[in-house]
């Protein structure tokens, strides 16, 4: 993206609000995005985890995915709908009730994850055809393509990028905060869907968030995504948050990053993420790559993704190379930094199986120098979503 | 008498006599945002200019730190190990890096001085 100068960046419709409250900004995804505000990532970071922190995240792909045939209805639309989805994600989606949340990976052929995203079911009686997906900024084109082709006949995309944008309201103090505005707020169990209305428009909000903290995700309308920031933004524990700080929440939570943790040379299971393929699934298997990914959850996988927790104080980043103690190569950091709340360096990466049990000494390369480190549980924080 | 020297890489050089006191300046910590940690050279160590002599973290990403100048490490700031965030609070004070014994004089002629220092910054971004 080195090339791409700001005119030929996309912008989100809060674009100006970044402007205005002093964002610097960063291409990102080809978009032009906040990377950080005024209070800094490692303010920002702190806020979140203590109050609440808004952030826009509407370069992400928002689309429904509805069921072909329109004879359906109910559980029986559900069942097709979801049926189609499953050839393409290892995520059990027929199991999920009304209004239910989940985070799947759509696969290659080989079991690759081509991307990760989120799919929630329908809430409304007379929608049950329905799925809400949202899938990463960097992915979406190639991700519509892929599923539009793969499911046509059976269901039909339809993306809502272009006339919603997406907010995240994140931190302890986030469900008192959008209870003021969104009474439904409150009543909302952890990965759940609610529609509700916000500025007079219909929006989509579920309890759900990529920080480890409770929080939503907030749906709504172009034209009233401004106004509803703004509001957010009045509230005395509400502060903007940017890319840089949304980043060092999710390594601290023990997050995949698409494009660095994940990508289409790493499984599910590889990547740590098996509790999200469903017992029905890993029996009926019928998604890509299933043969690959159901024997790797029998026999292990060659490599698996684990936390890492360097000694000392200086941070390991993403590409370090992990080895033994004999100096042979045995994994690769793809995400490391420092974590505000753990306040320590945080990481995490690629090892080989005999590596990936929990207390294993390492050793990382930085900048080339060996630095002890340990293979350790995730998240690196403790998770605070509401039960 | 001492006198403070700039680089285009955004350091400072506070020379006194044949010691030269180093660190980064005020618009380069800015650029950085909170620095989380500061791995400094050992004392001793013989160092060419334009060698890699400090690296700084922020949250976000590593920045090297290259010597301005040529000579020996005579002190290191150990207070940054604890506290790093004094190179936010105070770049161009307590947040200095190295202590460094001048073995070339003459490199400080390369350097600049304040008022060209402010006017290089002031053309950049």
């Amino acid at each position: 993206m080195g090339t791409q100068t700001t005119e030929d960046l996309l912008k989100t419709p809060l674009h100006g609000l970044h402007v205005e409250l002093g964002a610097k900004m960063v291409p990102f995804a080809g978009y032009d995005m906040p990377v950080q505000y005024k209070l800094g990532v490692l303010g920002e970071h702190l806020h979140t985890r203590n109050k609440a922190g808004l952030f826009d995240v509407s370069h992400m792909g928002p689309a429904f995915l509805k069921c072909t045939d329109e004879s359906l209805t109910g559980d029986a639309a559900h069942e097709a709908v979801a049926e189609a989805l499953e050839t393409l994600i290892p995520g059990d989606i027929k199991g999920l009730a009304p209004g239910q949340m989940r985070y799947t990976q759509l696969l290659n052929d080989n079991g690759g994850i081509m991307d990760d995203l989120m799919v929630t079911r329908s809430r409304q009686p007379d929608a049950q055809g329905m799925l809400f997906l949202v899938v990463n900024a960097g992915c979406k084109e190639n991700d519509f393509r892929h599923i539009e082709e793969k499911l046509a006949g059976r269901a039909k995309l339809n993306r809502i990028d272009q006339e919603r944008s997406l907010l995240a309201l994140q931190g302890p103090e986030a469900a008192n905060v959008l209870a003021r505005f969104v009474p439904e707020a409150n009543d909302l169990g952890f990965m759940e869907l609610r529609r509700v209305e916000i500025e007079g428009e219909r929006a989509l909000i579920t309890r759900s968030g990529y920080t480890g903290e409770d929080g939503y995700e907030i749906c709504v309308m172009n034209g009233v995504a401004e106004a509803f920031a703004r509001k957010l933004l009045a509230e005395q524990e509400v502060e903007p948050i940017g890319l840089g700080a949304r980043d060092s929440l999710r390594l601290e939570a023990g997050l995949c990053l698409y494009g660095h943790d994940i990508d289409e040379t790493t499984t599910p299971v590889e990547a740590a993420l098996t509790w999200s393929i469903g017992k029905r699934r890993r029996e009926e298997g019928g998604f890509p790559g299933a043969q690959k990914i159901l024997g790797q959850i029998a026999d292990g996988a060659p490599r698996k993704r684990v936390g890492i927790r360097p000694e000392g104080k200086g941070p390991a980043r993403e590409g370090t190379e992990v080895v033994d103690t004999n100096g042979n190569v045995i994994g690769t950091v793809t995400s490391g930094g420092f974590g505000p709340t753990a306040n320590a360096p945080v990481a995490m990466g690629y090892v080989t199986k005999e590596f990936a049990k929990k207390g294993t000494p390492l050793t990382l390369m930085v900048r080339g120098k060996p630095r002890a480190a340990e293979v350790v549980a995730m998240p690196f924080i403790e998770k605070r979503y509401r039960k | 008498m001492s006198t403070v020297k700039f680089t285009e890489d955004h350091e400072w050089v506070l020379i006194d006599g044949d010691v030269a006191t180093i660190g980064i300046t005020n618009y380069a910590q800015e650029q950085l945002g909170d620095v989380v940690f500061v791995e400094l050279p050992e004392v001793g160590r013989e160092v060419a200019k334009g060698d890699e002599a400090a690296v700084v973290e922020s949250v976000k990403a590593a920045s090297e730190v290259y010597a301005p100048v040529t000579g020996e490490i005579v002190e290191i700031n150990d207070a940054l190990d604890e506290t790093p965030a004094k190179v936010n609070e105070d770049a161009q004070g307590a947040g200095w890096f190295v202590k460094m014994k001048l073995s070339n004089t003459g490199e400080l002629e390369e350097l600049m001085d304040e008022a060209a220092y402010n006017t290089f910054t002031a053309g950049l971004d």
